[in-house]
């Protein structure tokens, strides 16, 4: 239960820790809240050669909204991002999922950024980045990309994120003032990770129909997954709707098994926890609608 | 200033324990529970699962419960942490730890100064909680005895006990 010998190396700036990375590549972890790597290096399922540490690097730890997006630095602490009014006020569905996040102590540590590079299939942030329709922002000492997080996650623990790129930033749109949002997940114990878990957020018309909807799954697939919902658009927002979704969910996905539930099992849980966050999602959505108006 | 530790090579950390500053030794890849515990020979720190699920090793790191397990004490440079030892004076017991003997909230004790540090800070945020909001917290501390009923009516009377005394 101890890591393997590595080098422990603490830049002081962003370009310093790009350049490291950059020489060091593959051989090289970053290491943040450390709840991610901390376990995998203590139980050596990873073997760095050098750990570069970006939990005090300045810059990086910033909530900032900025028009219609909202910033958050790569090593904002969960429990930060739990407690901060930005957050509540510009992006609710995050606020609904940081909770679900691990426990109060692992939140006391563990990063948003943090989260998305190591792209569990069951992890909450990655799932609202993925639903809320975000981008992360890599930099490495050359470039800057910024990839829709869409496209990010390419399988379990694997991104685009090339070598020599950092997770430098998430940037998510601004949720409208009239939008719904809701979260669940099953687990064997609350913070365990999610078997399935569901995010929503979806904004009604002046009859109470669907307007938007964006809805996603994590820890079904082996990946934060986006369902399409063209097909609702302009429907009643009510629990017939509801079940029509999670009955055409049940067709399109192709959920993992595991030592935790079978293929079938994570299908019955998408389709209920589907079932129960739509009308929630729009319950919040007309309150909002009440409250503006 | 930049810092740059080769694998075998023993860095000096200074950091301050319970109100003290203390300073010893430690490679790269050296816990901080190892560091806490045998170099500093800070014993109320326990191991348990050395992969940050069991909570035995939380300990307050600038009035922040975290897992000691999980980061590495070439990290810690100038932190300030608080462990069970800096809960009260030797001999004697805070409010929080009078409600534990009181409930009977420990049978073995091992995950007890872990609990112990989550709920200093969890009622310092929160002077009046829930007792789900108390269960939430506790789910990140695995106690193989008591079945937590005892930890949470401790939690519970204790906080009501803060409250009385302000």
């Amino acid at each position: 239960m101890k890591p393997v010998p590595f080098e422990y190396c603490r830049p002081d700036t962003l370009a310093e820790a790009l350049a490291l990375l950059a020489e060091r590549r593959s051989e090289a972890a970053l290491l943040a809240g450390g709840m991610s790597l901390g376990p995998m290096l203590n139980l050596r399922i990873v073997r760095p050669k050098s750990v570069i540490d970006i939990s005090r690097l300045p810059d990086l730890d910033g909530i900032a909204v900025r028009a219609d997006r909202l910033i958050t630095g790569a090593t904002v602490i969960q429990a930060e991002a739990l407690a901060s009014p930005v957050i509540r006020d510009a992006l609710p569905l995050l606020a609904l999922a940081l909770p679900w996040v691990g426990h109060f102590q692992t939140r006391n540590s563990g990063t948003l950024g943090g989260s998305v590079a190591h792209a569990d299939p069951s992890a909450e942030i990655p799932l609202c980045l993925v639903v809320a329709d975000a981008t992360v922002v890599l930099r490495s000492a050359r470039r800057e990309r910024r990839i829709p997080a869409r496209d990010f996650f390419t399988g379990a623990l694997s991104t685009v994120r090339r070598e020599d790129e950092m997770v430098v930033a998430l940037e998510w749109p601004r949720a409208p003032a009239d939008a719904g949002h809701a979260f669940e997940e099953i687990a064997q114990r609350h913070g365990d990770f999610a078997i399935a878990a569901a995010a929503c957020s979806l904004t009604l018309d002046g009859s109470g129909r669907i307007a938007t909807l964006a809805l996603g799954l994590g820890g079904v697939e082996d990946r934060p997954i986006a369902i399409d919902t063209a097909a609702f658009i302009g429907r009643p927002a009510d629990g017939e709707t509801a079940r029509a979704i999670a009955g055409s969910i049940e067709e399109s996905i192709d959920p993992m098994e595991d030592h935790a539930a079978s293929a079938n099992y994570r299908r019955a849980l998408a389709r209920v926890l589907v079932e129960r966050i739509v009308p929630r999602a729009a319950g919040a959505a007309r309150s909002a609608r009440k409250g503006a108006a | 200033m930049s810092v740059r530790i080769t694998p075998e090579q023993e860095q000096r950390v200074t950091l301050t324990v319970n109100g003290k500053v203390r300073s010893s030794f430690a490679e790269p890849r050296m816990l901080l529970t190892d560091f806490l515990r045998h170099e500093l020979q800070v014993f109320g720190v326990h191991v348990g699962c050395e992969h940050g699920v069991c909570g035995a090793c939380t300990i307050l790191v600038g009035g922040r419960a975290v897992r000691s397990c999980t980061r590495y004490a070439v990290q810690m440079e100038g932190a300030e942490i608080t462990t069970v030892e800096g809960l009260a004076e030797p001999g004697t017991l805070n409010v929080l730890q009078q409600a534990f003997a009181d409930h009977h909230a420990l049978q073995c004790g091992f995950c007890t100064p872990g609990i112990l540090l989550s709920a200093t800070q969890f009622l310092r945020q929160n002077g009046a909680p829930s007792e789900a909001e108390v269960r939430d917290m506790l789910s990140g501390h695995i106690c193989r005895c008591t079945g937590y009923v005892g930890i949470v009516a401790a939690i519970m009377d204790a906080a009501a006990r803060l409250r009385r005394s302000e």
